[in-house]
This record gives C-alpha cells, sequence and structure tokens, in this order.
C-alpha cells in the first residue's frame, strides 16, 4: 500500500489535512482578500457579526475588522509554529544523536543539560524570555524553540540508544565505516519517522504557546496574531464574547487539524503499530 | 488405555485477510488420550500453536475457526459461550508458554499470581491459597520456596520462572496441559530440568499433556505420540517410537535428518599447526556505573582466557547463556574492548589497536551475527549493504557494487538479488546476505555469534553447509559461537567449552564429546534432549 | 533508609538545578538590551534615581561580572530576592502571600486531571472498537487542541455570565466576611471553574497515554497467561492492564507538573486567582522584571517539588526500582 493511501486510511487525518489546507489557504490570500493592514479602523468598534454588510465577524474595540484579522493571523501562527519547530529540531537531534550514539559521559553531561531544561517550566520560561529580549517574531521562535526541543533530544537519543547496538549498526562498524557515517546513513534514516511525527505535534503546540505568549501581551506589536485578539477583547467579554470566541475557533482548528495530520502521519509511516493499536 | 480426553476433529482456522496464508490450520484431526504426552512438532510457521490456542479460547484477533470441533471431554468447546470457556481455563486445562521473562506479571509478587488461580474460580479462602501456593512451589521444585513465595519475576532466573509458570498451571490439577514451546528460551541444563519435571508430574498427576515444541530431541525426550505439522496441515502421526525410527514422511524424515546429529566428524587431515589467532590471558569486567550513593556493579564476563586459533580451522566455543561466549567473540572483532590480555592476530596486537588505526585493521576479521532481522539496515539495498565496506576501506562504488552482486552469486542468492531491500528475504536468505557482508573485505577470520541459532532446522543445516563450503573454497577460519552441543559437532574440528566467564575444558571436537574431562562439560552432554534416542535417530 | 538516601539525593540534585537557574537569570539580566539596574528595578522603579544608586551598590553592578554574579547568587541563597517598587514590597514576602494560591488551584486540576484523565483512558481502551471509545478519545482530542486560556475565556460566558452558576473571578467572596465551612465552600465554589478548565488540557493527556499504555500492557505475555488461568476479564484489566499501565502515567505526570505550573499563570490571569500566575501577569504588565525572575525561580522549585514526588510514587508502584537504586 501506497504512503497517501495508508494515510488516508485515517479518515480524522484526512479531515486535519483539509482543515490544515484551508488554514494555509487563508494565510496566503489574506493580503488579497485584506490589502490592507488589519491594524487599520475601518467601521465603528462593537459591530456584532453580520450586522455590515462586508464585516462578516464585526468589528473589534477599536472598530477593526475582526475577518481580517482572523485571516492575517492565520500567517503569523503557522510561520512561528513552523519555524519554532524546524529550530528546535535543529537544536535537539544533533544533541540527541551524539547522546544516544556515544553514549556514557557524554551522554550523562548532555542529558543532565537536557533535564534541566525540562525542568525548567516551559510557559515561565519563555514568559521571560519573551519579556526580557522584547517582544517581536524573532524572540517568539527562540523562546519556543528554546522550551520544545528537549523531547526531540529525548527521542533521538531513545532511538539512537536502541540502535546503535543493533545488528547492521555493529556490523558497519566492523567494516570499518566511520562514526559520522554510520550515523548519518545507518542509524538517522531509520529515526525519521517517528521524527516527523513528533514535528507535527510540535507545530501544533508553538502555535498554542505562541497564542498563549500574544495574550498575555507578549506577541509582536507589528503583526496581528489570534492570541492578541482574544486578549484584546478578554475585558470586554461580557458585551461581546464573539470578539474572542472566532480567533479561539480558530487556535482550536488549527491545532486540531495538525493533530490529526500528526496521528495520520504515524499510521502511515509505522503501519505495525497503527494495527497494534486499532 | 486409549481414554481421549481431547479430540480435534478436522479443525480450520482462518487467518484474517492478508495474511500469506488463507488458513492457520486445515482440517487437522489428533487425539491426546489421558496420562500421555503428545507433542505437536513444526517449523515457524506450521500452525503448531494455533490449534492450542482455539483449545484455550485463546485464539488472536482475527483469528477464527471455519470448520470442525474440538473435543473436549465429549463437549465441543467451539460451541462454548466465552464464560463457559473461562470457567474450563485454570481449572480444567492449563497452560504454560515459551517466554518465562515476559509470561509473569512483573509487579505481582510469584505466591500471589499463583493464588489467583484459585481466586479465578472461588475455590479456598485467601490464607489457604497462599498455602497450597507455597505448597506447589516446594512440588515443582523451586529453591528456598517460603522467599519464592514473596519474590517479584524480575528476582527469579528463568528456569525459576518457567517453575513457578508450571505450579500455576497445575494448581487446580487440570485434566489437561498444554505446553507451548516451553524450554525454547532456556539453556540446555534448565531445559533438561524443566523437561524431567514436567514429565515427572504429568505422570504422577496422570495428566495428559499437549506439548508443542520444533525440536525433535525434545521430542525423543518427553514424547508417547507425536504429530508433526507443516504449513497447517499434519503431515504425520504415530506413537514416537514409529515416528522418530521409521519415519514415513518425507518431510519428517528430512526434519529428523536436519538435526545435526552427535555423531563427530572425523577428524580432519593432519594440519600443520600454524596460528592465525593467538589469545592470551583475556580478561573482561562489565562495571555499572555506581553513582554517588550507588555502589558499582561489577560482572566477570571473561577470566583469563586463552587460546590459539590455527589457520583453516574451526574453533567452536560453547556455552550457556552468561558463559562469556558472546563477550569472547566480541572481543575478538574488537566490538568489545577487553581490560587485559593479548590478542594477536597474525602477530599484531588487536588490543592496543585505536581509531583509525583499529579502523584499517579489522577488515581482517568479520563477524555473522545471530538475528537475521537485526543484522541489515532496513533502509538499505542488499547489495549496497554489501559493498559498504569494500567502500569505507577506499574501493570505488562501481567495483564495490559489482564485487558485491559476485559475492550475493557465491553465497547463492543471485547478482540479481542486489538491488532487492532485506524485507524482501526470508530468515536464512538474510544469513546468507550477512554471510556475504563478512566475505566481502576478505576476512581472514570469520566469527559466527550463534548465527544459525535463530533459524529452523532445515534452514540450519544449509546455512552450516554453506559455511562449511566457503571455508574450503575461501581457506578461512572460523571462531564458532553457540549454546547448541549438537551444531558445534557438526561442524568445527576443536571445542571450547566455557562457564561463568572462564575456559572449562578444551580439545578436539572427539576428545570433548567422547571422553569429556571436566564434569560440567559432561552435565551439558547429558542435557542434550533426545540423546538416549540417538542410535536410532543417526 | 532507602527512601532517606533516595530523597537526599534528589534535593541535592534539586539544589543544582535551582543554582543554575539562578546564574541563568543573571545571565538572562545581563543579556537584555539596556542597563541592568534598571531592569531589575522595574518600568516604575526605573524613573527613582535614589532607588537605582541602592540597586547598583547592592549588586555591585560597576564591578566585574564574577563579582556582580557572586552578589547576586549569595543573596538569593540567603533567600534575599531584592524589592518589588512598584508593589512596595520584598519580592520574597509577595511570592509566600500567593503561593498557597496556587498551590491550592495546580494540586487540585493535578488530581482533578489523574483521576479523571486515567478512568477516560481505560473506559476508552475497554470498549477500543466500539462508538463509546471513539467519543473519549475525540473528546480528549479537542480538549487537547483547545487553548488554554480561551476555555477558560468561554466558561466565565457561559457559566458566570448567561448560567450566573459559579463565580467568574477571585479566590473567595470580597467582603463577605466568612468563616470556617462557609469560609471553605466559598472557596471551593470560587476553585470549581479555574481548576477545571486547567484540568482539561492535562485530562486530555492523561486520557491518551492512558488508552495507549493499556492497550500496549493487554498486548504483553502475561495477559495471556492471566487468561490462561480463567480470571475474568474485569480483573485482567484492572489488576494485570491497568496496574502496568500506570507506570508511563506517572512517569508522564512527573513531566508534565512543569507543564502545569505554566498553565496556571493563565489559568490565574483569567479568574484573577490571587496566585503566583497572576503575580507573574502582574510583573509582566508593569515591566517588574525582577520579580519576574523571582516567580520564575519559585516556579521551577515547585516543579521540583512535584517530580520528587512523582519519583517516589513511581518507585511504590514498581518493585523493580528499588533493586536498581
Amino acid at each position: 500500500m501506497s504512503f497517501f493511501a495508508r494515510f488516508a486510511q485515517n479518515r480524522g487525518a484526512l479531515i486535519g489535512l483539509i482543515i490544515l489546507t484551508m488554514i494555509i489557504l487563508m494565510a496566503i490570500l489574506a493580503p488579497l482578500l485584506y490589502p490592507e493592514s488589519p491594524w487599520r479602523m475601518v467601521q465603528r468598534p462593537f459591530l456584532s457579526p453580520m450586522e455590515v454588510d462586508g464585516f462578516v465577524l464585526g468589528t473589534d474595540t477599536m472598530g477593526r475588522d475582526v475577518a481580517a484579522g482572523l485571516m492575517h493571523g492565520a500567517w503569523v501562527s503557522l510561520l512561528i509554529g513552523l519555524v519554532s519547530t524546524a529550530v528546535a529540531l535543529i537544536i535537539g537531534v544533533p544533541l540527541g544523536a551524539i547522546a544516544g550514539y556515544y553514549g556514557g559521559l557524554i551522554d550523562d553531561g548532555l542529558m543532565r543539560f537536557t533535564e534541566f531544561f525540562q525542568t525548567i517550566p516551559n510557559f515561565a520560561l519563555a514568559i521571560v524570555l519573551v519579556a526580557i529580549m522584547q517582544p517581536s517574531v524573532t524572540s517568539i521562535v527562540l523562546a519556543i524553540a528554546i522550551v520544545s526541543w528537549p523531547p526531540v533530544a529525548r527521542l533521538v537519543r531513545a532511538e539512537f540508544m536502541s540502535l546503535r547496538h543493533r545488528e547492521y549498526v555493529e556490523a558497519a562498524r566492523l567494516v570499518g565505516q566511520t562514526n559520522s557515517t554510520i550515523i548519518l546513513r545507518q542509524i538517522l534514516p531509520n529515526t525519521l519517522s517517528p521524527i516527523i511525527v513528533l514535528a507535527s505535534l510540535m507545530v501544533a503546540t508553538a502555535i498554542l504557546l505562541e497564542s498563549a505568549l500574544s495574550f498575555l501581551g507578549l506577541g509582536d506589536p507589528n503583526v496581528m496574531s489570534w492570541g492578541y485578539m482574544i486578549g484584546a477583547a478578554r475585558t470586554v467579554i461580557r458585551q461581546a464574547w464573539w470578539l474572542s470566541f472566532f480567533p479561539g475557533i480558530a487556535i482550536l482548528l488549527t491545532v486540531l487539524a495538525l493533530n490529526l495530520v500528526g496521528e495520520g502521519l504515524d499510521d502511515a509511516l509505522n503501519p505495525k503499530l497503527a494495527r497494534q493499536r486499532q | 488405555m486409549s481414554d481421549t480426553i481431547l479430540s480435534i476433529r478436522d479443525l480450520s482456522l482462518a487467518l484474517p485477510r492478508g495474511a500469506d496464508r488463507h488458513y492457520a490450520v486445515e482440517n487437522v484431526t489428533y487425539d491426546v488420550a489421558r496420562g500421555e504426552v503428545m507433542c505437536v512438532v513444526g517449523e515457524s510457521g506450521s500452525g503448531k500453536s494455533m490449534a492450542a490456542n482455539a483449545v484455550m479460547g485463546l485464539l488472536p484477533k482475527g483469528v477464527r475457526a471455519t470448520g470442525g470441533e474440538i473435543l473436549f471431554d465429549g463437549q465441543d468447546l467451539l460451541t462454548f459461550s466465552e464464560d463457559r470457556h473461562r470457567h474450563l481455563r485454570g481449572r480444567r486445562i492449563g497452560m504454560i508458554f515459551q517466554e518465562p521473562m515476559t509470561a509473569l506479571n512483573p509487579l505481582m509478587r510469584a505466591g500471589d499470581q499463583i493464588a489467583e488461580v484459585f481466586e479465578a474460580h472461588g475455590v479456598l479462602t485467601p490464607k489457604e491459597r497462599q498455602a497450597k501456593a507455597l505448597a506447589l512451589l516446594e512440588e515443582v521444585g523451586i529453591p528456598q520456596p517460603e522467599k519464592a513465595i514473596r519474590a517479584y519475576p524480575f528476582e527469579l532466573s528463568g528456569g525459576q520462572r518457567q517453575r513457578v509458570m508450571i505450579a500455576m498451571a497445575l494448581a487446580l490439577e487440570p485434566e489437561l496441559l498444554i505446553a507451548d514451546e516451553p524450554t525454547t528460551a532456556l539453556d540446555v541444563t534448565t531445559q533438561a530440568q524443566i523437561l524431567e519435571l514436567i514429565r515427572d508430574l504429568q505422570q504422577r498427576h496422570h495428566m495428559a499433556v499437549m506439548f508443542i515444541t520444533h525440536d525433535f530431541g525434545v521430542v525423543a525426550e518427553i514424547a508417547n505420540r507425536v504429530c508433526v505439522m507443516r504449513e497447517g496441515q499434519v503431515v504425520e502421526l504415530g506413537s514416537a517410537n514409529d515416528v522418530l525410527d521409521t519415519p514415513k514422511h518425507a518431510y519428517t524424515r528430512a526434519l529428523i535428518n536436519a538435526i545435526p546429529s552427535n555423531a563427530v566428524p572425523p577428524t580432519r587431515a593432519e594440519r600443520e599447526p600454524a596460528p592465525l589467532l593467538e589469545v592470551r590471558q583475556l580478561h573482561k569486567v562489565f562495571r555499572s556505573r555506581g553513582g554517588l550513593f550507588k555502589p558499582a556493579r561489577e560482572v566477570v564476563a571473561l577470566h583469563d582466557v586463552s587460546f590459539t586459533l590455527d589457520r583453516g580451522e574451526t574453533v567452536g566455543i560453547v556455552g550457556e547463556s552468561g558463559s562469556g561466549k558472546s563477550t569472547l567473540g566480541r572481543c575478538v572483532v574488537r566490538l568489545e574492548r577487553p581490560d587485559s590480555g593479548e590478542l594477536r592476530l597474525d602477530g599484531i596486537d588487536f588490543t592496543v589497536l585505536k581509531g583509525d588505526a583499529l579502523r584499517r585493521e579489522r577488515k581482517r576479521v568479520q563477524m555473522v551475527f545471530q538475528d537475521p532481522y537485526a543484522s541489515l539496515n532496513p533502509r538499505t539495498r542488499v547489495g549496497m549493504a554489501i559493498a559498504q565496506g569494500p567502500m569505507a576501506n577506499s574501493v570505488p562504488r562501481e567495483q564495490a557494487l559489482k564485487q558485491a552482486e559476485d559475492l550475493l552469486e557465491l553465497v547463492g542468492l543471485g547478482a540479481k538479488t542486489a538491488e532487492r531491500f532485506p524485507h524482501e528475504f526470508s530468515g536464512g536468505q538474510r544469513q546468507r546476505i550477512g554471510i556475504a557482508r563478512a566475505l566481502a573485505l576478505n576476512p581472514e577470520l570469520i566469527v559466527a555469534d550463534e548465527a544459525v541459532s535463530a533459524l529452523d532446522v532445515s534452514i540450519q543445516a544449509q546455512i552450516l553447509e554453506l559455511l562449511e563450503d566457503l571455508k574450503q573454497k575461501l581457506s578461512l577460519s572460523l571462531l564458532f559461537i553457540t549454546h547448541d552441543l549438537r551444531v558445534a559437532a557438526q561442524i568445527c574440528d576443536r571445542i571450547i567449552v566455557m562457564q561463568h566467564g572462564r575456559i572449562v575444558e578444551q580439545g578436539t571436537a572427539e576428545e570433548v564429546f567422547l571422553s569429556p574431562r571436566e564434569v560440567y562439560t559432561r552435565q551439558l552432554l547429558d542435557a542434550i534432549p533426545g540423546r538416549a534416542h540417538e542410535p536410532a535417530m543417526a | 533508609m532507602l527512601y532517606a538516601r533516595l530523597i537526599t539525593m534528589r534535593l541535592m540534585k534539586a539544589i543544582v538545578v535551582l543554582f543554575l537557574i539562578i546564574i541563568f537569570n543573571f545571565f538572562l539580566i545581563h543579556m537584555a538590551p539596556g542597563d541592568p539596574a534598571a531592569i531589575l528595578a522595574g518600568e516604575a522603579g526605573a524613573t527613582d534615581k535614589e532607588f537605582l544608586r541602592q540597586l547598583r551598590e547592592r549588586f555591585g553592578l560597576d564591578q566585574p561580572i564574577y563579582v556582580q554574579l557572586w552578589h547576586y547568587v549569595s543573596g538569593i541563597a540567603t533567600l534575599d530576592f531584592g524589592y518589588s517598587y512598584r508593589q512596595q514590597m520584598p519580592v520574597l514576602d509577595l511570592i509566600l502571600q500567593r503561593l498557597p494560591a496556587t498551590l491550592l488551584l495546580t494540586g487540585t486540576a493535578f488530581v482533578l486531571s489523574l483521576a479523571l484523565g486515567i478512568l477516560a483512558g481505560s473506559l476508552a481502551a475497554a470498549r477500543v472498537k466500539k462508538v463509546s471509545g471513539s467519543l473519549i478519545m475525540a473528546l480528549a482530542l479537542l480538549f487537547y487542541a483547545t487553548p488554554l486560556f480561551w476555555v477558560a475565556l468561554m466558561a466565565v460566558v457561559l457559566f458566570s455570565v448567561y448560567l450566573d452558576w459559579l463565580p467568574a473571578y477571585g479566590m473567595y467572596t470580597v467582603g463577605a466576611g466568612l468563616e470556617g465551612f462557609a469560609l471553605v465552600l466559598d472557596v471551593a465554589k470560587h476553585l470549581i471553574l479555574p481548576a477545571t478548565t486547567l484540568a482539561l488540557f492535562f485530562m486530555a493527556i492523561y486520557t491518551r497515554i492512558t488508552r495507549a499504555s493499556m492497550l500496549e500492557a493487554s498486548q504483553q505475555d502475561y495477559v495471556k497467561t492471566a487468561r490462561a488461568k480463567g480470571l475474568k476479564d474485569r480483573v485482567i484489566q484492572r489488576r494485570h492492564i491497568l496496574r502496568n499501565a500506570l507506570l508511563p502515567i506517572i512517569t508522564l505526570a512527573g513531566l508534565q507538573a512543569g507543564q502545569m505550573v505554566g498553565g496556571a499563570i493563565l489559568t490565574e490571569t483569567v479568574f484573577a486567582w490571587p496566585g503566583i500566575g497572576r503575580l507573574m501577569y502582574e510583573a509582566l504588565m508593569q515591566r517588574d522584571y525582577n520579580l519576574l525572575l523571582g516567580i520564575f525561580f519559585f516556579s521551577a522549585a515547585l516543579v521540583i517539588v512535584f517530580n520528587i514526588v512523582t519519583d517516589l510514587v513511581y518507585r511504590l508502584a514498581d518493585p523493580r526500582i528499588k533493586e536498581a537504586s
């Protein structure tokens, strides 16, 4: 069975893929449909959804178009989710690979380092980092990457540890392959599928983290984001609940879709496990 | 005497769709009488365990009965509800499994796991259950039963766990005991003890035993009657003596002949002693690193091991698990570094080599591994897997790949197979690929670590033949590590017996087998299943 | 004896981690753009020249960096976390004042999420191929994907604004002057929404891991042994499968403790729950970075305590560990 056929067998994954595609389309179409800045005041404040033509989701406390904010927010969420995950992988994969392959004191040292980062409460650390570095897309991406690489390192280490004594790896050592060849050609390719699955789930978590940071007022002040929209509307929740409701749904759908896709990838990449799970 | 307790009639069990065949077993018919041991024999995939699972009502998901009946004491078990079946399990039919390491709940004390059988069927008070559990542990011959009853599985050895399993299966004195490869995971001496225990208990309780095994040696040891299965069908059925001495079916004959016989190979032509490998006073201790509050643990893996291996010779290292035989092999190929001692190959001391120097020299000694499934990278085409060695030693890619094809031809797989991935091959074929990979660097010495242990007997014989053949053709020397004395007898010129990290005895194959000097060697030889039956079999 | 040794060991490790966090904080202040004194003083304090001078002196900010580090570390080692200019109180006092509320909230949410998560997960595992099992998993996925702060807000809208069942803000009714049992009841009423919304996300995690871990355990050989004994399915589920499946759940629960403290920041912010999470938000709003770092240090300490507790529980649950340690 082909990779996609296995993926599509999981109906949830297919739905997730569709939702995700729609959100990506939203991000791409945002500058076309709403070419003006989402920060611009365009109508009187507190319009409820559908109240005035052309403002499907109404306006916020400052008279900004909620629909425009939602579309532009998609771009920011996806960007921060993807880039911070990539950075976390760049930190976590080599660390985990080296710790798992060499073992011994190197492993001890690297794992203490990883444990240290795992002990620190993630979100609190992210807050402190962004607050002190000053909020910007770069500082947010860095902060999220710094708090989310430890699981990657642990996963890769565990995979390397179980594979490094596999007989084919020992055979490679015996025929004289160098350590770097063994790591890159014998072991790493066999750890890719769990890494891919973890990465897809990490994008989801990163999006949640970003929204929580901007909810607390730690978003980049130059870009519109879903978390900011909810945070800004928090004080008027009694009068205008929809201002918080729609961005929340947007976050929920994105994160849900990414999780569904992640599960589908897991099934497709590890067909044996998937059968066991059923 | 033929008072039948279990009667399987025309049983067919269908496998789920997508399996490599439609039926696990097809139209299988055999009986088990009270007080007899019925051995169901077959290689992996023969469906030998499936009928037993159906008897217990423990068929794996997706497998279902499509025809026939299973009459237990006259009643058809296939018509039983899950609840009725449950009342039978443990009470009238007991079962023991292959893996003593995983068959017990790791978080429960041995005594509680036995007492659970009584609880499951509402028998006895909790206090009586514990007392009975203790009595059972005594009966199955566990040392220090008062201690064992409070022990967790991880505190018991493999043999002891299997005894706990047996105690559990016997708790309610079932009329039928199903033993599914109960000794396969055990060392020979432990295997001999467990077989004796089962035979003993069977006679004392006048139980019927359905004994599932792949090993004709075990059959000779324990069976009254034998049922030989192949690809889901019964090929031969009869009394143990008839089947072992005068097998009618060609497949049975092939299986019996494939068992490495105890007949010691004739001493080969005298060779000029030309030592290739000289091992002197090798020591190796494994230490778990201690922590601040944790004492370091030490396990002596090798103690004062010395021997030589001549050019063109095959030396067998024989021992049970924990004897240090594998560590010795791994030291020879320098996957492990000995603590002290010398290991000279052609005069070069391998123990002192490091880094790049080691990488350059180690091609002279190569290894064939045990597990045919773990020894090949699932993402590398087999041709490439073989060529990687020469390429790492600066042979151009094209040339290395061409050479790989030749090697595949040499091990009997054909050059065309180079483009395929490992999962397209069977276990025996993969082992051939592993051998080709070891040969790619033109080594002088090959270390084969349990290289045929994971294979079915018929395949075992083929691989041994291939090794012997290649050895002659390429004038190789072979260090053959195995737990199986019968295999060692078949291929080795000289044999070294190891126990607890030390060499107990070494000598020519003839000396070790026919006139062993040490007690331990004799114990090992006596423990070989089916030994008493040997003359008839050979 | 064994436990005493274990706890000492864990405490020593904890001290090392906390020490590293202090150093981390120190360098964070120095990496930040701007004058370290101004950062420590906070936005409000930075306008007070006298206060800044005091700070510079106290932390030796005109001296080499290692001297500064020494000042900083030895200050915190003697439990001196500095002064919050904005709140006109020592940081330590502020935090200790708010700590009990956070402990109550996270503790309740922790127990709630674990209990409900394990229950839901085992139900889902037992009903693997049934609609009810899939429904539980779908709900778990939904909770897992929902932003915590948003659920909290929506809960306020639904249960406080529209239904008016539960109070939306604070920890007790201000000015009611309740005592004894009435006070307990009042706090409990205020606790329901924050604790439940905080627990939801973690419940989702525990549900998923419980199900996965039980399905995995049910494949093990000892389950087949248990069935061969003739044990009832219910007993096998509970005694053999669940007990073995609990081990990875305990490990995960320990790892998630840190997330829970982080989640409390959001929950406390939404519900104006007077704990250190809310305090952190206030510090953030007022750019009171010295207070922020103090809270950060304490939240890490809290996580370490959670970790030690789960470690001890794990040792109780798994007899094999005793041998190994």
